[in-house]
């Protein structure tokens, strides 16, 4: 196994904790995703850690007794520490607050406290045996208020800090669950559900239990993830994680299922909007992505892992004065850990690893489908595109064809949000409705500067390429682009025409300009106009494009003016209507250096009948920097050809 | 106006009077090379139609075009004389490859008139007849050869003075036939192709199709795509197109026209097997010779229809295409072909309806109205010819301007 084959692997700079003893305690907040190490119950020290702070927090505070549970609130205002079953207390972390202690007894007689959650810097929810209680910690009194409770037997609770949802296992069987959302003081009851268990043994009584059961966001939708163990009695082959998806409103829905094909034990991780199923017996690891299709059979989607399994890659840990410590293979998962990894006295994050993942999918499509939905992916899409291009990895035209077309469709989705985005605000509604947003442009965005800039651009300089095949990728992702309704920069014209003057293919380029696929630009007539010399054709060509886009009327006139037909040039302007405020010297520079006297006479005559029509008398005047010009006619033609004013 | 050429039996005197088209009188090829010497004058005639006039005369006549060639060339050594008129007919001289001549002399029209005494008299219309149209013609003649046998320069390669009179005796007495000298006009002249009108999306359809085909077809060097008989496509240089173009309308098509009723023939070999389930059938194509200046291509044609759509794959001829390269030419191609071609036939009816369509300008004609050129009394309409090298030449000026605005607004036109 190629050490480029790992397609997981842990972040590069782990937070490191003191391990766990008797007289050192290790809590890890989820919501935080902080380590507390408590020593000597508080009294040496407590020190914070976090994945992004550099900075740990640490303080003392006084041994009351055994912790058993210690949370920061968001933004590490109040620090929550339970010791006991009945009470939490707290401090605060607020500059010019008072430091001292409080307490928050549970309200419920005869209840255990099973734990708190943090839901907001300044909001907490007690989850006792007997229900659910939720405060509000008003800092500057030391005092909580309860703002809403609720009674349930409780038998484990879980709690889903993005979505701001709490899980809580009620029945004997465990397998009811009920969720609660909170937001903003409120407290909101969502539909219980229940989680089919597998049929078990009569001698075993069956149960949820709560390692089985994890919480996720994954694209944007809570799910709760049911991990259902192999059972001898069906006929499943293996182990299966069961997705529910718990919507803001309205019923649990079972949607998905990952088939794991394996049995044993099992850890989950979301990372990236992808399931991850961790296989403790065989150290490996497989990937599910609920977004690529899979088998639909009319309720429940069955998905089969991405990518065959394979092991996180082995993380050598420095030790100061002593090299390495062994790599770290994947070891002892703890519970309920869906986004970190604890291993030892290190918490890393999980990581995809998107390069590997190229060449373990061989069906672009579903790697395009698969890599579009990653957050970094703009790079290795890029070098994807690049490689199906090269001339060892070469993919057919088909495959190319639907890598564009679903590049150019996460394209579009883009556009026309921002399109629709741009009338809204036009409209005047961004005030009136809070809920316009600017749409976000992701990773997955890739537009045709990209395109371009980091694939095509290189494609067509590559020698060794059949021109052939070059061009007809170029045809196909304007093609494409077509498709989507998405207007072609010039630029990628540009290429194909510099293509296929570099082989002569002049007809192609013909053939093209006649239907249109290059599309009307003034720097594409330009280009077709400096192709005159290769190919005669060109300058018609070139000339109908300008006329196609109306606004070139100037361009048109200094192209006839260049190639000498001035009077071309005068009578174009003229059926425009422009004539009157064209410079004369410009056209009789022109008419002097055809060389053609006459011409010359007749351009002249002409400006002395605008003169005469605009001004009253056929002279030029002195802004119009013609001397010369008048100079040139009477020497040839004499004083007396001058045009007399006519006086009336 | 000189657009005059014989018309048969056209206009209002047709009653009192008899008229006799422009017809073919003789034909022939030659080297003076070949036999300098007096006595070998004989061995100087390549080719000459009719075969039966005796060899004397024969002799004569090519001894008459090579004096005139020869005496003309005295004034104008660049540009010897390009037809020669005289009352009854006129001689028409192309030069196409060094040294070898074509000739082909043409009978004018005649009308027969009965004079007050009965006695009928003939009137040779010596002014009837255009140059530039019959010169054409001509040419195409030798064009259309050498599409189907090269150069004759190439057969004197291959087999010597003997395989290139057996050539042209093979091609120019079945051509010959096909000429129709009656019915030739003006677009002769241009040897035009008509391009069908398409949208852009169908077209980068049509591009991706034959890309697609020939990536998976790797022996087809280049394509071409018809509808209804107009080009959509050539992956062909333009003077080949031409020619293969007008061999492909004038005469493969036709040959297979086919009642519509037969709806399980709309797919199949214009040229090859006509069976592919008969593991007898022949895979025999007809050769093609393109880029004869330089390259000089030898290739295959074969043509595929799938209802009106029809392609042209044009591969080496080196390779022999075998009855398994037709099957799989039929499954690769005929499905996606069919989808196609309903495509833009759904297309074309969508763009009809938005009239103004942008017509694709080089080698397109319009007529308006439909008429044939050759008869004297149809000169009328307006008639917009736009030709070779993207330049556009418009004859006959009648209401010209009224139809430029209207059609040709995307053209930039030099009043």
């Amino acid at each position: 196994m190629g050490e480029e084959d790992y397609y997981l692997e842990l972040c590069e700079r782990p937070v490191q904790f003191e391990k766990a003893n008797p007289v050192n305690c290790v809590f890890f907040d989820e919501a935080n995703k902080q380590v507390f190490a408590v020593r000597s119950g508080g009294a040496t020290g407590v020190v914070v850690k976090g994945p992004d702070d550099r900075n740990p927090i640490s303080f003392r505070m006084d041994d009351k007794g055994e912790v058993k549970c210690i949370k920061f609130s968001l933004e590490n205002k109040i620090l929550a520490v339970q010791r006991t079953s009945k009470t939490v207390d707290f401090c605060n972390f607020i500059p010019d607050n008072s430091q001292l202690e409080y307490t928050q007894e549970c309200k419920t007689k005869n209840a255990n406290i099973l734990g708190f959650c943090w839901t907001s810097s300044t909001e907490i929810v007690f989850i006792t045996d007997q229900g659910i209680e939720f405060y509000q910690v008003l800092p500057e009194k030391r005092s909580l208020k309860l703002l809403k409770s609720h009674n349930l037997n409780v038998n484990w609770y879980m709690y889903c800090p993005e979505s701001a949802v709490i899980l809580l296992s009620t029945t004997v069987l465990e397998n009811v669950l009920q969720p609660f959302h909170f937001r903003a003081g409120t407290m909101s009851k969502l539909p219980k559900f229940e989680i089919e268990l597998p049929a078990a043994p009569k001698s075993t009584k069956p149960s949820l239990s709560e390692r089985d059961i994890a919480m996720a966001t994954v694209y944007g939708q809570l799910y709760v993830l049911f991990l259902r163990h192999h059972s001898r009695t069906s006929n499943s082959t293996g182990a299966e994680v069961v997705l529910y998806h718990l919507p803001r409103e309205g019923a649990c829905k079972k949607m998905h299922i990952l088939k794991l094909n394996r049995t044993g034990k099992f850890a989950l991780n979301v990372v990236d909007n992808l399931v991850v199923v961790h296989h403790q017996d065989t150290e490996t690891s497989v990937i599910f992505d609920i977004k690529l299709r899979g088998e639909f059979d009319g309720s429940v989607t069955f998905h089969h892992p991405v990518l065959p399994a394979r092991s996180i890659q082995p993380y050598q840990i420095p030790i100061a004065g002593n090299g390495f410590c062994r790599g770290v293979s994947a070891a002892v998962l703890p519970r309920g850990c869906v986004l970190t990894m604890i291993f030892g006295s290190y918490l890393w994050n999980l990581q995809v690893k998107l390069e590997p993942i190229v060449n373990l999918l061989p069906d672009k499509g579903r790697l395009m489908d698969f890599l579009l939905q990653r957050k970094e992916c703009k790079m290795v899409i890029l070098s994807v595109c690049s490689q199906m291009l090269s001339e060892s990895d070469r993919a057919s035209l088909p495959v190319i064809a639907t890598v564009f077309d679903k590049l150019n469709h996460e394209y579009k989705k883009y556009l026309d949000a921002e399109q629709s985005y741009a009338m809204a605000v036009e409209a005047g509604q961004s005030r009136s409705s809070p809920l316009l947003k600017r749409p976000v442009r992701t990773q997955a965005v890739l537009d045709q500067s990209d395109v371009y800039t980091h694939v095509l651009s290189a494609f067509v300089e590559k020698k060794e390429m059949p021109h052939k095949f070059v061009i007809a990728v170029l045809m196909e992702y304007i093609r494409s682009l077509n498709q989507f309704q998405i207007a072609v920069q010039h630029y990628l014209h540009e290429l194909v025409i510099k293509t296929l003057v570099q082989h002569n293919l002049f007809y192609m380029l013909h053939q093209f300009l006649q239907y249109h696929v290059l599309s009307d630009s003034k720097p594409l007539a330009c280009l077709l106009l400096s192709l005159e010399s290769f190919y005669p054709p060109a300058h018609q060509l070139s000339l109908d494009m300008l006329k196609r886009l109306s606004t070139a009327n100037d361009e048109i006139v200094e192209v006839l003016l260049s190639k000498h037909q001035v009077l071309a040039a005068l009578r174009f302007i003229r059926g425009i209507g422009g004539h009157d405020n064209i410079s004369a010297r410009k056209f009789l520079d022109a008419a002097k250096q055809t060389e053609d006297n006459m011409l010359f006479y007749t351009i002249f005559r002409f400006f002395e009948q605008r003169n005469q029509r605009l001004r009253g008398s056929p002279n030029f005047t002195p802004g119009e920097h013609c001397e010369e010009h008048v100079a040139f006619f009477k020497q040839i033609f004499g004083d007396q050809a001058l045009m007399r004013p006519t006086t009336f | 106006m000189a657009v005059a050429a014989a018309g048969a039996g056209s206009g209002p005197w047709a009653t009192q009077e008899k008229q006799f088209p422009p017809a073919l009188l003789s034909f022939f090829i030659y080297n003076p090379r070949f036999g300098p010497r007096e006595g070998e004058e004989e061995n100087k005639i390549l080719f000459y139609h009719p075969n039966e006039v005796e060899k004397n005369e024969k002799i004569r006549n090519v001894g008459l075009c090579e004096a005139i060639v020869q005496f003309t060339r005295t004034f104008s050594p660049s540009k010897p004389a390009k037809s020669l008129h005289t009352q009854k007919n006129r001689q028409f001289f192309n030069e196409p490859e060094e040294h070898f001549w074509m000739v082909m002399v043409v009978r004018n029209p005649i009308i027969e008139k009965q004079s007050k005494d009965g006695k009928p008299v003939i009137e040779y219309q010596e002014e009837e007849l255009l140059d530039k149209v019959y010169s054409s013609v001509l040419q195409q003649c030798y064009s259309m050869y050498k599409l189907f046998n090269g150069t004759f320069l190439k057969a004197m390669e291959d087999g010597g003075i003997e395989l290139l009179k057996e050539r042209l005796e093979k091609f120019f007495h079945r051509y010959l036939q096909t000429l129709h000298l009656q019915s030739c006009d003006l677009l002769d002249i241009f040897g035009g192709i008509s391009f069908f009108p398409l949208d852009k999306m169908t077209y980068l359809k049509i591009q991706s199709f034959v890309n697609r085909v020939e990536e998976s077809l790797n022996i087809v060097k280049y394509t071409a795509f018809l509808y209804n008989d107009q080009l959509i496509w050539s992956g062909l240089e333009q003077d080949d197109m031409r020619i293969l173009y007008k061999y492909l309308t004038t005469s493969l098509f036709p040959r297979h026209m086919e009642p519509e009723s037969c709806l399980f023939l709309l797919l199949r070999f214009l040229t090859g097997p006509l069976n592919l389930n008969d593991p007898d059938a022949k895979c025999r194509f007809p050769k093609i010779f393109v880029n004869t200046d330089d390259a000089y291509e030898e290739l295959h044609l074969i043509v595929y229809k799938a209802m009106s759509a029809a392609v042209c794959f044009m591969i080496d001829a080196s390779i022999q295409p075998t009855l398994d390269f037709c099957r799989r030419l039929d499954s690769v191609v005929g499905p996606q072909l069919t989808v196609l071609a309903s495509d833009i036939c759904e297309q074309f009816n969508i763009n009809k309806r938005m009239s103004g369509f942008v017509l694709g300008f080089l080698f397109t004609f319009i007529l308006l109205p439909p008429m044939n050129l050759a008869g004297k009394s149809t000169i009328l309409g307006d008639i917009v010819l736009p030709v070779d090298r993207g330049e556009v030449y418009v004859i006959l000026i009648k209401n010209v301007k009224k139809l430029c605005a209207t059609q040709f607004n995307n053209i930039f036109f030099l009043d």
